[in-house]
């Protein structure tokens, strides 16, 4: 497109002025809640009350940042959401990681080893993606309990990796659909069997399905406020709950820029994670389409 | 002892039945052909020696032993793929030994069998490579060499040739063929293309609808096909099928090709060439089939030792190949290809007068399509 040839006439480009005005606009818009939470964070809670929303910290500083991390109350314990970050994440790496490989091995089962009624499983997997959360709230508190790890970072991470499997295995499922079955005969042939087949041949060829997987299952179990708050003990909640808890503890003056700065904390690892793999997130989710 | 014996093997996929009863035997060393248009059962029949299908019912032997119930990995086989199937993220060396390093070869004897088969296939300057930098007809070598690196009893090729460039299928034909005379392998091939068929094959199975229409050499099938659809199937341009009538002469038999609007056209039998079943059918619409190289151009020099029937056509079109000169021309109610010598000078519209060899000339049956004579 770039070589297309226009004239450019006073109107061509008042047009594209205008075009970009708006888009920028739309950007600006899009990226004020950040900025304003990102500026409030730094801000000392004398400059809040005073100033605008809008306005530029006239003294930074970061100790809502530390207060956040280290000291702020979270009901009624004054810790901080560090400690709850870390908690996120012991719960959210076991978690990706399991879900994400039964993801692929079912998708690999599902595609190269078909068996009768493969098809209909696979439909039923589909539709564990529609199944909304609140619904299984009780049934899953019971399951939990009779397993005798209601409250603890295993049951969290057990209801994680369930409910990330009907998306793992679809995200699989359809690209390893596009990976010639032959591969897997002549594999066969060569004497290679399904678990030796799945790590030689497969694995190695599946990096771009495993980066959506795994920013798709990071994403969606470090944001998960709901589960979070359902099955876990004080010591065992994710940020998202003590960010909760910390924005609503009611005593004393209420301080937004600790509230944003703990938010922001909570947010960093998704962004950070989107950052460094977004490319990668694109190509692998269009990667069946483009090539064969 | 039979190489690889197919013994009444039957395949359904539901209430569909893909391989009717199919039973085959070949020799250590011969060259089986498959070949058959799409969906005559082929791949099927391919895939069930190879034991990626399990089969309904019949059983499989290899050399001596019944293997219709093992794995893919337990038979003894290699296969080369349609698409190669060649693994991606392996460098050329690592696809070729990973079926004996599957079957815990030794590295030493592992290094030495790629060696020898790079060396054969003349790819050892591709080793270091991964199967996506590699040019069409190098990926079929690799793929050939992956086969032929674990020595199995029977080597099994799925089309193989069907994704290269013209050029190239001709060349990597050639070296099938000279591969198979060098080394002696049992190899079963399956192809639609009649030409690889004809020229690689000890042995053809011309297949239709699930079943073996004829299991024979490539001069058999060629020039003695069972039936019509063989008849058509073999040879291109194919053969010309003629209708006529068959009459009695003097005793003798007689084809009489209806001519509306001309003189009408009989064709004489050949006395060596005639059959018990004719009698029955005497005064009945028979199916005369003659390839387009039954046909000659009348050469006053040939006339006095060539044999053959006279007949005079208009030429409708010419087509030369270089080689030759494609003629169609109308005969009866129908248009009939003839293949004559690139010195054959005619245009289209002028009348032409052939000679027709009928003792090379086949009879079918116009109902059953089944040879008579």
């Amino acid at each position: 497109m770039a070589n297309v040839i226009r004239r450019q006439t006073p109107a061509a480009r008042l047009g594209r002025g205008l075009l970009y005005g708006v888009l920028i606009l739309a950007a600006l818009f899009y990226i004020l809640p950040l900025a304003v939470m990102l500026m409030t964070s730094v801000k000392p809670l004398s400059e809040i009350s005073a100033g605008s929303l809008l306005s530029l910290p006239q003294n930074p500083t970061l100790a809502p940042w530390i207060k956040a991390w280290g000291e702020a109350c979270t009901g009624m314990r004054c810790e901080g959401v560090g400690g709850y970050f870390w908690n996120s994440f012991a719960i959210v790496i076991p978690a990706v990681l399991i879900s994400t490989t039964i993801g692929a091995l079912n998708g690999y089962a599902l595609t190269k080893w078909r068996f009768k009624g493969s098809e209909l499983v696979f439909a039923l997997m589909l539709f564990g993606c529609f199944i909304p959360f609140q619904v299984v709230l009780l049934p899953m508190a019971q399951t939990l309990g009779w397993l005798g790890i209601s409250s603890s970072r295993a049951g969290l991470i057990l209801v994680h990796v369930v409910f990330g499997i009907a998306f793992t295995t679809l995200f699989f499922r359809n690209f390893y659909v596009g990976i010639p079955n032959e591969l897997v005969s002549a594999a066969k042939l060569d004497g290679a069997g399904f678990f030796r087949i799945f790590w030689r041949i497969l694995l190695p060829v599946s990096a771009p399905i495993i980066v959506v997987s795994v920013i798709w299952q990071f994403t969606q179990i470090w944001n998960d406020f709901l589960f979070g708050v359902a099955f876990s003990a004080h010591n065992t909640q994710p940020v998202t709950v003590a960010l909760n808890n910390l924005v609503n503890t009611s005593t004393g003056v209420r301080e937004y820029n600790v509230d944003m700065a703990a938010a922001m904390i909570a947010a960093l690892p998704t962004l950070v994670v989107y950052v460094l793999a977004g490319k990668y997130f694109v190509r692998g989710l269009t990667a069946g389409s483009v090539k064969g | 002892m039979a190489a690889l014996e197919i013994h009444n093997v039957r395949k359904e996929f539901g209430s569909e039945r893909v391989l009717k009863d199919v039973s085959i035997s070949i020799d250590s060393g011969e060259f089986l052909i498959l070949v058959g248009p799409s969906g005559c059962g082929k791949s099927t029949l391919m895939n069930a020696i190879a034991g990626l299908e399990p089969v309904t019912s019949g059983n499989i032997y290899i050399d001596g032993e019944d293997v219709t119930w093992r794995t893919p990995a337990d038979r003894d086989i290699a296969m080369v793929f349609q698409s190669y199937a060649l693994y991606p993220s392996m460098t050329v060396r690592q696809n070729i030994s990973f079926g004996l390093e599957m079957r815990k070869v030794p590295k030493a004897e592992r290094e030495a069998a790629v060696e020898r088969v790079a060396d054969l296939l003349q790819i050892t300057h591709l080793l270091e490579r991964k199967p996506a930098q590699l040019s069409g007809g190098q990926r079929q070598r690799v793929a050939m060499g992956r086969a032929l690196a674990r020595e199995p009893k029977v080597y099994l090729f799925d089309e193989p040739l069907s994704n290269l460039d013209a050029k190239l299928r001709v060349d990597m034909r050639t070296e099938i063929k000279k591969l198979h005379q060098r080394l002696g392998t049992t190899i079963v091939y399956v192809t639609h293309d009649q030409v690889e068929a004809m020229t690689l094959a000890d042995c053809i199975a011309v297949m239709r609808d699930g079943h073996i229409l004829q299991l024979g050499s490539p001069d058999e099938v060629y020039n003695n096909p069972v039936d019509m659809f063989v008849a058509g199937f073999m040879g291109s341009p194919s053969m010309n099928f003629i209708r006529a009538t068959l009459e009695d002469i003097n005793g003798g038999y007689q084809l009489r090709i209806a001519t509306p609007g001309e003189d009408e056209l009989v064709l004489p039998w050949p006395e060596v060439r005639i059959a018990p079943d004719m009698a029955e059918r005497l005064n009945q619409p028979v199916i005369l089939g003659l390839r387009p190289e039954h046909f000659s151009e009348e050469d006053e020099r040939l006339t006095s030792q060539a044999e053959g029937t006279l007949l005079s056509a208009s030429v409708a079109v010419v087509e030369p190949t270089g080689a030759d000169i494609l003629l169609r021309l109308p005969l009866g109610e129908q248009e009939v290809t003839a293949r004559v010598g690139p010195k054959c000078v005619v245009a289209a519209g002028e009348r032409l007068s052939l000679r027709v060899d009928m003792g090379r000339a086949i009879l079918f049956d116009a109902e059953t399509e089944q040879r008579i004579a």
